[in-house]
């Protein structure tokens, strides 16, 4: 899937963009430094912004295309925010077949957002997942560490609200 | 060498050890198909193309990439190997837009041509979905079109070369496209407008914007005097387009094929590029006279302009302020020229002809318009020029050879070698030497700067002085000097660069030469020698003997580097960062 990305303004505090720098300057004249200074760098800010790509590319000489090309083509590393509140709808096999599409389409409306997108206000941001081995729950979604299983897109609305306040 | 002995489909030969299965064969006279295999460019055996048997070899091995060992056995032949081209080639197929009879590479791609050879009869075996391609018409200077992609990387390794690298791969498998970071458009990043991408290109995903059509409009205004200009590397490289050898010159069937087209004055870049050393060799002697900024450096070639903007802001003083050959011309056509003829400027379409894409760019910058009109109008590629000859049904071999209009079309061997590296370096020391003892000398021939090396230096006593060159082709070559400049470790007077690698001749708006040719053929060579010899033929060598230019400067513009001159032929420049 192409990788999206963040249309939302981006804020770094102080001690994240400090930290960007130790990185940066440790990796600075190694060979391969690019995946290692994403990394890093994602788990300063948990995605990889654009701002922060600039960054890594200026600090170590490489073209700003070479960054962005690595950090599109893994799929650990994303180029949007995480929300408050992480929804994840699997679209597996059995998920699908019991109509985790719809369950979908249902949150993509309530929401505004798309997958691999995040809310303005930063409350929610969506992605859909493969197979999270709970198949006899199937449709199944989750949101942080809990669980919804033989959903109706019905009951989306009623699951978002308890994480709304 | 050390020699290794090797079976080619049964047959033995002696091969250099440090050889690929690839060259080994291809020196065998036995071709191996490929695409994105571009010779010192792009050589990562991604495409499969070239895949052949290796006898005991697991698999079959990438021959662009496989290193030959003694006693190895090779078969370029076998139904193994001929399958898996097909079905290389089908799959490609299946992901591309299939709309050759209207391509601007039809007849000269590389997909389109191995299709033929391989027998592919089934474009649609494995029909499916498409990918989200990515089209580009952000630039005046180039279009990208990745339904027509193969994704063989060689506009990415050539960007790399010229050490821009704004365009590569992005996102993965599937969804795999090339175009820059953030999917930003090329206006949008620090794209010098070179057009090496599109000589590599197997395809038709890339290509110059096409303004042929605007010339054509203007020449059947009646209106309108469409005056045309073509480069000096222009007349070594178009004959190409009409199956001529490599390194024709084509000078004299250019310019009746200009006549022919229907514009109404066909002049000589060359004679503006007399005129820029005019210029520029007297800004040099000013700039060592009262301790102006040096080295300077030449400012022809508007790919490398740009790329000092985006790239080396800082070093924007040491830039000539000279404007390039091609708008000098411009300049003098809508100023003296429409004077001395009573022609209102704003009537007159200056068109050029380019081997360049970035001249595209160039016409519209900022402080390039003399007559408060811009220099140019409209800039064509080499390229574009033979689409129009074609268009015109004309038969380009068998015209007979003209001459350049004489008002603007008289020039010298010294502009001649503008479109090779080291060209305008020795075109400018050929008149220095003689304004600075005060009279003509005999050598004439700069050899130290001549050649296709990527960085040359030399030092040459010049009126009783040492004056330290260097010329550098390619950005990659220009960026070390400039690292050197930079940190203060040169201690050059004059640097010449020119964008492309080779100069002129190998410009981004020439023909595109296949990749199996460039894989023989040092083309920048070739193309180069045309002008070299043109040169040695030529009676006038020297820039300040040509009389045409003489008589400019009497009526219109008193003496190289004044003020008049100034206002017509000089420009600034932006800083523009990355």
């Amino acid at each position: 899937m192409q990788k999206r990305i963040s249309n939302l303004p981006f804020h770094d505090t102080p001690e994240q963009a400090q930290k960007l720098e130790e990185v940066i300057a440790g990796l600075k004249g190694q060979e391969g430094a690019v995946m290692p200074a994403l990394h890093q760098a994602q788990d300063i800010y948990g995605y990889l912004p654009k701002e922060v790509q600039q960054k890594i590319a200026k600090g170590l000489n490489v073209p700003l295309e070479e960054v962005y090309g690595v950090s599109t083509f893994y799929s650990q590393f994303s180029l949007t925010p995480k929300g408050r509140n992480h929804i994840s709808v699997c679209l597996g096999t059995a998920c699908y077949v019991k109509g985790a599409d719809k369950v979908l389409d249902r949150i993509q409306q309530k929401l505004g957002i798309n997958p691999e997108e995040c809310t303005e206000d930063g409350a929610f941001s969506l992605t859909a997942c493969r197979c999270i081995g709970a198949c006899g729950l199937a449709p199944v979604m989750t949101v942080n560490e809990d669980v919804y299983g033989r959903l109706e897109p019905e009951e989306v609305d009623g699951i978002l609200a308890k994480y709304m306040e | 060498m050390d020699m290794v002995n090797i079976k080619i489909n049964g047959v033995s030969y002696e091969v250099p050890k440090d050889s690929t299965v690839l060259e080994a064969a291809r020196t065998a006279g036995i071709d191996i198909p490929t695409l994105c295999f571009l010779k010192d460019i792009n050589q990562i055996g991604a495409c499969r193309m070239c895949m052949v048997e290796v006898k005991g070899a697991r698999s079959l091995v990438a021959a662009c990439v496989y290193p030959v060992n003694d006693g190895m056995e090779v078969f370029t032949n076998s139904p193994k190997v001929q399958q898996s081209r097909r079905m290389t080639l089908e799959l490609l197929l299946s992901v591309h837009e299939r709309k050759c009879l209207t391509c601007d590479r039809s007849g000269n791609c590389e997909l389109q041509k191995l299709c033929n050879d391989m027998g592919i009869e089934e474009e649609e075996r494995f029909a499916g979905a498409l990918p989200n391609n990515i089209t580009d018409v952000s630039t005046p200077y180039l279009e990208r079109n990745n339904a027509k992609c193969i994704l063989c990387r060689r506009c990415v390794a050539a960007c790399q070369n010229q050490h821009v690298s704004v365009i590569g791969a992005n996102n993965r498998g599937f969804d795999t496209q090339i175009g820059c970071a953030f999917e930003a458009e090329l206006a949008d990043v620090s794209c010098v407008a070179c057009g090496q991408c599109i000589v590599s290109c197997p395809t038709g995903a890339l290509r110059e914007k096409d303004n042929t059509q605007e010339v054509i409009d203007a020449i059947n205004d009646p209106e309108k005097v469409v005056i045309v200009q073509t480069a000096p590397a222009v007349r070594a490289a178009l004959g190409e387009e009409f199956g001529l050898p490599i390194g024709t010159n084509v000078e004299g069937k250019m310019a009746a094929a200009l006549r022919r087209l229907g514009f109404d004055k066909v002049f000589d870049t060359d004679f503006g590029a007399d005129m820029t050393i005019m210029e520029e060799a007297t800004e040099f002697i000013h700039r060592v006279k009262e301790g102006g900024t040096l080295p300077m450096i030449t400012s022809c070639s508007p790919g490398w302009v740009k790329f000092c903007e985006h790239y080396y802001p800082d070093l924007l003083d040491n830039l000539s302020t000279c404007k390039s050959p091609q708008n000098m011309t411009g300049a003098l056509i809508k100023t003296w020229y429409a004077q001395k003829e009573g022609i209102d400027p704003s009537k007159i379409v200056s068109v050029s002809v380019m081997p360049c894409t970035a001249k595209k760019f160039e016409i519209k910058r900022d402080d390039e318009n003399a007559a408060g009109l811009p220099d140019v109008d409209i800039s064509l590629t080499t390229r574009e020029l033979a689409k129009m000859i074609k268009k015109a049904q004309l038969n380009f071999n068998r015209l007979p050879d003209e001459k350049f209009d004489d008002a603007m079309g008289v020039s010298t061997g010294a502009a001649v070698i503008f479109g090779a590296t080291g060209g305008v370096m020795e075109a400018a020391l050929r008149t220095a030497a003689d304004v600075l003892t005060g009279e003509p000398q005999d050598s004439i021939d700069y050899q130290e700067v001549r050649g296709t090396e990527g960085i040359k230096e030399a030092v040459y006593k010049v009126a009783g002085m040492d004056v330290k060159v260097a010329v550098a082709s390619g950005l990659s070559n220009a960026n070390k000097i400039l690292e050197k400049i930079r940190a203060g470790e040169a201690d050059y007077h004059f640097v010449e660069i020119m964008c492309c690698p080779g100069g002129c001749v190998n410009g981004g708006g020439q023909p595109v030469v296949s990749s199996t040719e460039r894989s023989f053929t040092d083309v920048k060579a070739v193309r180069a020698k045309a002008l070299y010899d043109q040169d040695k033929a030529m009676p006038l060598r020297k820039s300040h003997e040509n009389p045409v230019l003489k008589k400019c400067y009497e009526e219109f513009l008193g003496e190289p580097g004044s003020h008049k001159a100034h206002e017509v032929l000089h420009t600034s420049y932006v800083k523009r960062g990355y």
